[in-house]
């Protein structure tokens, strides 16, 4: 009670000091105190228009300081202050007319205001006023930020005034475009939006879908007998035909009160347990009624003596349609716009259409060359060597952990991914090496039992993977150059780190090709595949070539896990999502080519995106039914896409 | 004269023996039967082994004596499992639908009841309708033909399809591992009306049996014995005539059994199918015990875990399959049951949790580069049966063929 | 021969515990029923560490009704058949006198026949679909209307989204919660054409075309929200391609069901700042008790670690537990199940928990937006919102009530007054 007449004298003495000292906020501020500490956006409207509209110089101070959520509120009186972080728990306040500091109160005797997001961008939409003509850029641009997400008529005015005087080039743009945007939507003057339609009507940005579609936006409508005057009309509907069934037409009818409901199965059990009379109902013996026809029997024998509403015949249904006109009508009354907005939107459409497709390709392309990235590895492993190895996915894995260990040392994320790649090779190279050396070189004629064998240091690797990392995904964060992603316009982007998968799988094709075709290890290694014996004989020290092979295979593999990290996720089972996809992907495009590969890795990612196209409420189909294609494919072409002729084959 | 299956076979009547043995003694020590020294949900995992055992035997069949590693037969053994799955769940919903419909006021038609079932059962998945392939699911005749019918055929096709184009070898390991992995991607879609990642639960409660757990859990221990005791025989018996000479021929070196005039194609699409029911029998026993099948069951892992099984007990001999699917199953739920003793190390503790899976993988390198008949050689030891000396050489040139040290003379 | 040795072996071991368990009578045995390994290892051995802490806790004041409290710890390895094994296990051959447990769904359906069989009693601790109601289990994680309804809620009337994308997993959670929403949204004059569903794997890591496909709906002029009941680590993709594509929280905002601290670990969260997530407790919670429970947790497990929401559900379960079997005197399952109504505790978030007899709490609904550091700003904290086990949205539902004081009856039809059944039908 007492703290409630203080905050009252607190407003009285503040309104006398109004008076006495021109143009305060803070009288306004607690006028609207409790709206302000409620912070619904249903109800902060009204505080937010008096404080935007006030007049007062301190307005933009206060809506941009409550926006950042710096504003406070001091518990004892419920004055609200801008709020400063200073140590231990405590704030220095700051009194928004005098600019003066207050005080440091510790957080106890304090509440912060948080304004949700959709509070927040009410006072960015107050704010354009004070914004549009600012001196700082970053505000006018905030101010543009606004407008576009909640374009309103009442904006356009300040924006048109605000775009002769803007001297930022870049800025201007958008503000004519916004101006544009806004004409298309709010202007009084019909023939200007038809002109502002025409301008745009090229253009793929969804702010300009999302101004045109509303225009054409359509609702159903039932009329008695003919279509009433000045509505602007879309399309009248039959009932009957294809997109508009006699069903759905009476639904609308019952909907709106025209006509009455039909019986349903439930309602009709209902009434039936209701009008049970001595084991009857309507003169057929409860325990008949399991059967649908007796239920309707004692129905109709029901609605004969007027105890429940009659079924409603097709007779009626069809008489109710006939006697009533289907519509539907353009929000915009405006026939010429609603005309001029649908050819613009179709010309779009069409525009749209082709650069989705493109947009399609390019994630296509993307997942394709994450799948050749973790191919590769095993593609000199299992396709040059023929060595399964089922470990493959645990050393992309390694990679992946050596990537987050760096950057537990070196917090400089650029140099930390130039220190991890290396790395990365280093340890899954040695990791490989070792494998080689002590397991596969002693089942070299014996593909299953290495499979096998692999497969036992897969799960004792992810194991350890466990013991020593945790089973928490680890963060492994790209630089910030990579952040973001290229936008060609808004329908066509994809992500910088994509990209940069993209080049490095590039890369790797042009190294592994080097290495095999140019350098006296390819050379080697051929030798060594195509013949040991024989290569043997020339010299050729096959031991150390299929240890170096193998090495190389699993190194790559390791860069590959950095990469990989980078766009996703570091778990202990992470290879266990690429294994499968990485031996289709080789055995697809043809074992013991690069180029197969290639091949292979790319029909994976054209078809799984071509089937999350088709259906794209359901991924994990597209997987599923991919898989099956490729058991399907495999059994036409059992070589792959590219297989090997001659003796190359071998068996 | 040909000696008597049981005389060129005495192993089988020994394995028989032993298996009655055990069935008998853990009869009398059950708490639904017996003492009560061994607990009911032991007995379980007792009941479960012996269907493990009963699949290795049919991993044993393709791979030990085929040659061809398959890497999909959990999906067999799963779908087993869904098709006896799907009759329990919809005849105890159904018991439940009734009584509780029967409480109405007006009795419930036909539809209304099936409505009913089916908004209990999917309910819990967003749905209530009865997907197609639940058509059958009232009948549990029909449902028990499914549980043979339904992975036979899709053995024999998928077998039909892999060896009419001669993929042979670790592409075929691949393909059957990409099979299982397809089959298990489509079961966790909940649209493919087999309740999605949740699978079908509560099998181990059997409609209209008022019986205690520990008594159901001895049927279902008896059930497994009893058909891992038939699949025993049925796998010796293919594999001693001229029909298991000529699939190890195929194993050892196709390309001659195939100029010798036989159709290697025509064995290998049976045998799969063979070892393909023999799994879904299996599953079929081994999901009720379980009392809950998904879709995670049939993982490509599930079944990558059988071939280990059948190397670390010995390939090429079907009791190896057994000690090694029992020994393993049974060691591994003692490690992750928490009850293996930890081992301080003063600086560190082993924790079993935590390195039991490091000690399996690397126990299973070793016994694949050290000790190629598993822990079946134990035996040959015993018998005193040695490898013959083939001066390094492998029984054939084919990749499943069998090594010198694993054969014996 | 080996077979055979190897299984009496083993029988042998478990004569000796069933024995051992028999001599050790002078304690009571809390069994904690959580991965400890496999998939789910990285959300559920939070939990047991939490509930080893509590009850050390416990202990340290005393123990309850004059005995010490022990823990039974077992790993069901994210297998869900083993969940159900185990469960059998720690029933009947530890002689556990409650169960904390399970995380996914399908293990609590696993588990459930178990339960209700051996009449076992169960503390879930995590937010689910509904739409079950068991005799043996006490759901203290929030069903849909505690978590699902009141962010769709803050959408509509806070942030004005007036169309919607549901991306989940594909597993029960989600496809039931997404059920849930469509009908919810629908009832509150959202078109069919305005709601966006989608469903992607476990694990998923390829986002690139989900969010395009989300970026696109806008546009039709509305303002897009994204609910999201993405699982696990799937998340990391997701919000790396949301950060890369630019959204940012103000043009397509995202609320999570399943993110929380634990999640935000794993990724780097400057990007993020803005977007959503809705759960009963969050680790920056304003109040004492929570001040002190995150203090204990931190010195016990290490400073880096974090506290969630499932860790409340098993404080306040724990707690609840304690003081009903007090009150009842016994720790016997009935006894301890009808003391429980009614129990009330604080919650760390302030106010107070009530359990209700439908087995589900009374708690407060929180939405907390994601911040620099990977914890949560709270801007929105509703009043106590009672756990609904069989949802109004739906309409086969809207006619089930679970009451287990009164009616004695988990799934009893309003409309027909009859019980449906009182056993759960998994």
């Amino acid at each position: 009670m007492l703290r409630l007449f203080l905050a009252g004298l607190a407003i009285l003495l503040s309104c006398v000091m109004a008076t006495a000292q021109e143009g305060a906020i803070q009288p306004l501020l607690q006028e609207h105190q409790a709206v302000i500490a409620k912070s619904s956006r249903k109800t902060i409207g009204p505080a937010i228009d008096a404080i935007a509209n006030s007049g007062l110089p301190q307005a933009q101070v206060v809506l941009e300081t409550w926006a950042a959520k710096s504003m406070w509120m001091r518990k004892s009186d419920g004055l609200l202050f801008a709020g400063e972080k200073a140590e231990d728990k405590s704030y220095h306040l700051t009194d928004f007319d005098t600019g003066e500091v207050v005080g440091t109160f510790p957080k106890k005797e304090l509440k912060q205001l948080k304004p949700n997001s959709g509070i927040r961008a009410m006072i960015g939409t107050a704010l354009v006023q004070f914004q549009l003509l600012d001196s700082d850029r970053a505000k006018r641009q905030d101010a543009l930020t606004s407008i576009q997400r909640d374009p309103e008529a009442a904006l356009l005015a300040p924006l048109r005034a605000s775009i002769k005087p803007e001297p930022d080039a870049d800025l201007k743009a958008q503000k004519r475009r916004l101006e544009r945007l806004l004409t298309i939507g709010y202007d009084e003057d019909t023939a200007a939006r038809i002109a502002a339609i025409g301008e745009m009507s090229g253009d793929l940005g969804v702010d300009v879908r999302a101004t045109l579609n509303p225009l054409v936006a359509t609702t159903r409508n039932i009329a008695p007998g003919t279509v009433p005057n000045g509505v602007n009309i879309a399309v009248i509907l039959v009932p009957g035909e294809d997109s508009f069934s006699d069903a759905e037409a009476y639904d609308l009818l019952v909907a709106k009160g025209f006509a009455p409901a039909r019986v349903t199965a439930d309602e009709m059990r209902h009434r039936l347990a209701e009008n049970i009379e001595g084991g009857k109902v309507g003169g057929v013996p409860v325990v008949q009624l399991d059967e649908e026809e007796a239920r309707a029997r004692a129905y109709a024998a029901l609605a004969e003596a007027g105890k429940v509403p009659s079924f409603v015949t097709s007779a009626e249904i069809h008489s109710a349609l006939t006697s009533y006109v289907f519509y539907e009508t353009y929000a915009e009354p405006s026939a010429k716009v609603t005309t001029a907005a649908q050819s613009a939107l179709d010309k779009i459409a069409l525009k749209v259409g082709v650069n989705q497709t493109l947009d399609l390709t390019l994630d296509a392309l993307s997942l394709a060359s994450i799948y050749f990235l973790a191919a590769i590895g095993l593609a000199i492993t299992f396709g040059v060597m023929g060595v399964i190895n089922m470990a493959h996915g645990e050393f992309i894995m390694m990679g992946a952990y050596t990537g987050y260990v760096v950057q537990q040392f070196i917090p400089d994320h650029t140099v930390s991914i130039i220190v991890a790649i290396p790395l990365a090779f280093a340890v899954t190279f040695a990791a490989g090496v070792a494998m080689e050396r002590l397991v596969i070189r002693w089942l070299y004629a014996r593909p299953l039992e290495t499979l096998l064998a692999t497969f036992g240091i897969s799960i004792a690797l992810q194991q350890l993977a466990k013991n020593i990392f945790g089973t928490q995904a680890r963060p492994l964060t790209a630089p910030g150059w990579l952040d973001g992603a290229w936008m060609m316009n808004d329908v066509v982007s994809i992500s910088y780190i994509r990209i940069a998968i993209f080049i490095l799988a590039l890369i790797f094709l042009g190294v592994f090709l080097f290495i095999m075709k140019r350098t006296r290890l390819g050379l080697e290694t051929r030798a060594v595949t195509q013949n040991p014996r024989m290569a043997a004989s020339m010299g050729i020290n096959p031991g150390r070539v299929n240890m170096l092979t193998f090495g190389l295979g699993s190194g790559i593999a390791g860069i590959a896990g950095v990469a990989i990290g980078l766009f996703a996720k570091v778990t202990s089972e992470l290879g266990n999502d690429y294994i499968v996809q990485s031996f289709m992907t080789v055995v697809v495009g043809g074992v013991g080519n690069i180029w197969g590969t290639l091949a292979g890795a790319a029909m994976i990612g054209f078809l799984q995106k071509g089937i999350e196209w088709l259906n794209p409420s359901n991924t994990l189909a597209a997987q599923t039914y991919m898989i099956v294609f490729i058991i399907i494919f495999i059994q036409f072409r059992p070589r792959g896409i590219i297989a090997l002729k001659g003796r190359a084959a071998g068996d | 004269m040909q000696r008597s299956f049981i005389a060129k076979n005495p192993s089988v009547l020994i394995f028989l023996a032993c298996l009655a043995l055990f069935t008998l003694m853990v009869t009398i020590f059950s708490e639904g039967f017996g003492v009560g020294m061994i607990s009911t949900s032991f007995v379980k995992t007792l009941g479960k082994t012996l269907c493990l055992c009963l699949i290795a035997v049919a991993m044993d069949l393709i791979w030990g004596f085929t040659g061809i590693l398959s890497l999909g037969h959990f999906a067999f053994f799963g779908l087993g499992g869904y098709m006896i799955g799907m009759w329990l769940m919809y005849e105890r919903t159904r018991l439940i639908v009734v009584e509780s419909l029967s409480q109405t006021e007006i009795p419930p038609t036909r539809s209304e009841i099936v409505d009913a079932i089916g908004n209990q059962i999917f309910g819990v998945v967003g749905a209530n309708e009865f997907p197609l392939i639940w058509a059958f699911a009232d009948s549990l005749f029909l449902q028990l033909v499914l549980v043979v019918l339904v992975p036979g055929l899709l053995a024999l096709v998928f077998g039909w399809l892999a060896f009419r184009s001669r993929v042979t070898g670790v592409y075929l390991s691949i393909l059957t591992q990409a099979m299982t992995l397809a089959l298990a991607l489509y079961l966790f879609q909940n649209d493919s009306g087999l309740r999605g990642n949740n699978g079908l639960s509560g099998l181990q409660n059997l409609p209209g049996v008022d019986a205690s757990q520990d008594v159901v859990s001895l049927w279902f221990l008896w059930a497994s014995a009893v058909a891992l005791g038939l699949g025993y025989l049925l796998a010796a018996w293919v594999v001693s005539g001229k029909f298991g000479s000529v699939i190890r021929g195929i194993r050892d070196n196709e390309a001659r059994v195939r100029f010798l005039g036989y159709s290697v194609e025509t064995y290998k699409l049976m045998i799969f199918t063979l070892t393909a029911c023999i799994a879904a029998i299996a599953g079929a026993l081994y999901y009720p015990q379980a009392g809950i099948i998904n879709p995670a069951e049939i993982a490509p892992i599930a079944s990558i875990y059988l071939a280990v099984w059948v190397a670390i007990g010995g390939r090429g001999r079907l009791y190896g399959a057994v000690i090694g699917a029992a020994f393993v199953s049974l060691l591994s739920t003692w490690f992750t049951g928490g009850q293996a003793p930890n081992i301080p190390l003063g600086f560190y503790t082993i924790k079993w949790v935590d390195w039991w899976l490091v000690l399996l993988g690397l126990s299973f390198v070793a016994v694949t580069l050290f000790a190629p008949k598993g822990m079946g050689g134990l035996v040959d030891y015993w018998t005193q049966r040695r490898s013959p000396n083939r001066h390094g050489a492998n029984l054939g040139p084919n990749d499943g063929a069998m090594r010198e040290q694993e054969a014996s003379k | 021969m080996n077979f055979l040795k190897s299984t009496l072996a083993g029988s042998a071991v478990f004569a000796t515990l069933a024995t051992a368990a028999m001599a050790a009578e002078d304690t009571i045995k809390v069994g904690v029923l959580h991965s400890l390994s496999g998939t789910m290892a990285i959300s559920e051995t939070t939990l047991k560490d939490t509930m080893l802490m509590l009850i050390d806790q416990q202990n340290a004041k005393g123990g309850l009704l004059g005995k010490q409290l022990e823990a039974v710890v077992v790993d069901p390895a994210s297998d869900w058949p083993l969940f159900a094994e185990k469960a059998r296990e720690l029933l009947t051959v530890h002689e556990v006198d409650v169960i904390f447990g399970n995380w996914t769904s399908v293990s609590r359906k696993s588990v459930l026949p178990v339960i209700e069989e051996l009449n076992g009693l169960l503390f879930y601790p995590v937010q689910y679909e509904g739409e079950e109601s068991s005799k043996n289990v006490f759901y203290t994680g929030a069903a849909p209307n505690q978590q699902a309804i009141p962010a769709t809620d803050y959408f509509l009337e806070e942030l004005g989204v007036e169309k919607f994308a549901l991306l989940g997993t594909d597993y029960v959670y989600p496809r039931t919660t997404n059920n849930i929403l469509e009908s919810y949204l629908k009832g509150k004059g959202i078109a069919d054409d305005d709601i966006f569903v989608n469903y992607t794997p476990f694990g998923h890591s390829d986002w690139s075309k989900i969010v395009a496909d989300v970026v696109a709906l806008g546009a039709d002029g509305k303002k897009v929200g994204v609910i999201s009941t993405i699982n696990g680590d799937a998340n990391i993709g997701f919000y790396k391609e949301l950060a890369a594509a630019g959204v940012s929280a103000d043009d397509i905002p995202v609320v999570a069901f399943s993110v929380g601290e634990e999640e935000l670990a794993g990724l780097d969260t400057s990007n993020l700042v803005g977007h959503l997530a809705a759960w009963n407790y969050f680790q920056s919670a304003d109040s004492d008790v929570n001040a002190e429970f995150v203090e204990t947790w931190k010195a016990t497990m290490g400073e880096a670690r974090v506290t969630n929401d499932p860790m409340e559900a098993h404080y306040i379960g724990f707690n609840m537990w304690v003081n009903a079997a007090t009150e009842a005197g016994s720790i016997e399952v009935d006894a301890v199940r009808s003391a429980m109504y009614g129990q009330e505790y604080p919650n760390l978030t302030g106010g107070t928990a009530v359990m209700l007899p439908n087995h589900h709490l009374a708690k407060p609904v929180l939405i907390g937006e994601i911040q620099e550091d990977g914890q949560f700003d709270i801007i929105s904290q509703t009043s106590e919102v009672p756990g609904d086990a069989w949802t109004d949205y739906l309409p086969e539902s809207a006619v089930l009530v679970s009451d287990w004081k009164d009616l004695g009856c988990g799934m009893y039809n309003t409309e027909t007054k009859t019980c449906v059944q009182t056993l759960s039908n998994y």
